[in-house]
């Protein structure tokens, strides 16, 4: 069962955009689509270890900052090369303003 | 430590540097780059076809009318004219073209991207799969003895091999051969070193057709015993590329190599408005590898951002040769001498945890 863990405010990631968040030592990119919703990812890209939060995401795609890999953050599908694996992906939930992401 | 304490450099992808690298953690390190408000360097990243797209049917209407040229005047002089602009549109362009769809951030259509890679690709005898997995590493590790394998100079410096460069005879001499070991005999080590086991067939297959178009023009030739077909297909890697290797060579020449402050191992340099657009901007080298997602038509914009904090720009190729010649000289008998360029009162200063411990002497 997912334990929600507050990760910002709805405010704090523009619409097509990226932020990063920490939490327990790991590291999150936290979405918001074109649509306003929300989702979650691991944070560093599978290839190199690069944090995605400094790329740039266009429509439903995020593309690393480092050698432009790109994952679908919707399911954490890899798109091609340089990735081959795939990211992690976490449910996200939005109440009174404020994102939340469901841990293990 | 004194230069002759330093080991020699092994540029072998899988050798004592390598493994040395990988120790020290120089390899795959977390690189300085220059701060940029999240909101600008959004703005800078984003993609758009227009700027692509007009300069691609320009860059294939002039590689269709330079043939056409070529062929009509076939067998006088005049059609060396036509040779020639043909020659860098196919040989030294499309490196450009390669280098910048590679990336994924000349149009903002994927498959447009694609397209145009594989066809720079095939242009420059360069195995699409293979080079898109060389390039991630150059990125990754730029400069950094035994990993990044897109080394033009090593040290020290063989000058006779890159005056030979500009011919485009060394390149072709050995992209030739790989492409047809590649297709009959598959990859070899150093080519594994960083191409993942899933990509290696994709490699192999892509090398298998560059290999059957260059085989069918050959044949082409032969039938209609003529040299013209050679000259539109596979030559213009021989006669062509001369552009490449003069805008190519300066990226990093005469810099430091194992640092992770691209700074330190990467040139800016001015130029003329004809060669940046053969180049497609890729004059603003250190911007381009401090942020790679920037797509060639913004790098002018983020140069004039982030100038602040990195080296006076070269103002000309020429000042750039100048400076780099008497250094490469220097590095015959000294192979770790290289160039510091000061940085701006206004600079973060430069990274250089690695390299101080490694490299002694510097060129001010």
């Amino acid at each position: 069962m997912a334990h929600w863990i507050e990760a910002c405010a709805v405010d704090d990631v523009d619409e097509e955009d990226v932020i990063r968040f920490d939490h327990a030592g790991r590291t999150f990119a936290i979405y918001r689509a074109p649509d306003g919703r929300f989702y979650a990812t691991d944070g560093l890209c599978t290839h190199e270890k690069v944090h995605l939060a400094d790329g740039l995401v266009m429509d439903h795609v995020i593309e690393c900052p480092k050698h432009n890999g790109r994952f679908d953050y919707r399911t954490g599908a890899a798109k091609g090369a340089p990735v081959c694996v795939n990211l992690a992906t976490y449910p996200v939930k939005v109440e009174a303003g404020t994102v939340f992401i469901g841990l293990d | 430590m004194s230069s002759s304490e330093k080991p020699r450099r092994d540029y072998s992808l899988v050798g004592e540097s390598t493994r040395r690298a990988v120790e020290t953690g120089l390899a795959s390190a977390e690189w300085y780059h220059t701060e940029v408000p999240r909101k600008v360097m959004k703005d800078l990243m984003q993609r758009r076809d227009g700027p692509a797209i007009r300069d691609t049917l320009l860059w294939l209407a002039l590689l269709v009318g330079s043939a056409a040229g070529a062929i009509w005047f076939w067998g006088t002089w005049w059609c060396v004219p036509f040779f020639f602009v043909y020659g860098v549109i196919y040989g030294s362009s499309s490196d450009s073209r390669w280098h910048e769809c590679g990336h994924g951030t000349a149009f903002r259509t994927r498959w447009m991207n694609d397209v145009v890679y594989q066809i720079a690709s095939f242009m420059l005898m360069r195995n699409p799969v293979q080079w898109r997995w060389s390039h991630a590493r150059h990125h990754t590790d730029t400069i950094i003895v035994g990993r990044d394998a897109e080394i033009a100079v090593m040290r020290p410096p063989d000058l006779l091999k890159a005056a030979l460069m500009f011919t485009g005879l060394l390149d072709f001499r050995y992209a030739l051969p790989g492409l047809f070991r590649q297709a009959f005999a598959g990859l070899n080590a150093e080519e594994e070193s960083y191409i993942p086991e899933m990509e290696r067939h994709r490699a192999v297959v892509a090398a298998r057709w560059h290999v059957a178009i260059y085989l069918a023009t050959v044949a082409v030739a032969l039938y209609t015993w003529s040299f013209l077909p050679l000259m539109l297909v596979g030559l213009p890697r021989l006669y062509g590329s001369w552009h490449m290797v003069l805008t190519g060579l300066l990226q990093h020449i005469a810099l430091a190599d194992d640092v992770v402050d691209h700074r330190l191992n990467t040139r800016t340099v001015l130029m003329n408005p004809v060669s940046r657009w053969i180049y497609w901007n890729m004059n603003y080298h250190v911007e381009h590898h401090m942020f790679p997602m920037v797509p060639y038509h913004a790098l002018p914009r983020l140069h004039a951002l982030i100038r602040h904090d990195l080296p006076a720009p070269n103002p000309s190729m020429w000042h750039a040769y100048r400076e780099a010649w008497p250094v490469l000289l220097r590095q015959l008998r000294y192979e770790d001498f290289y160039l510091r360029r000061d940085l701006p009162p206004t600079a973060r200063p430069y990274r250089e945890e690695f390299h101080t411990l490694a490299t002694p002497t510097a060129a001010e």
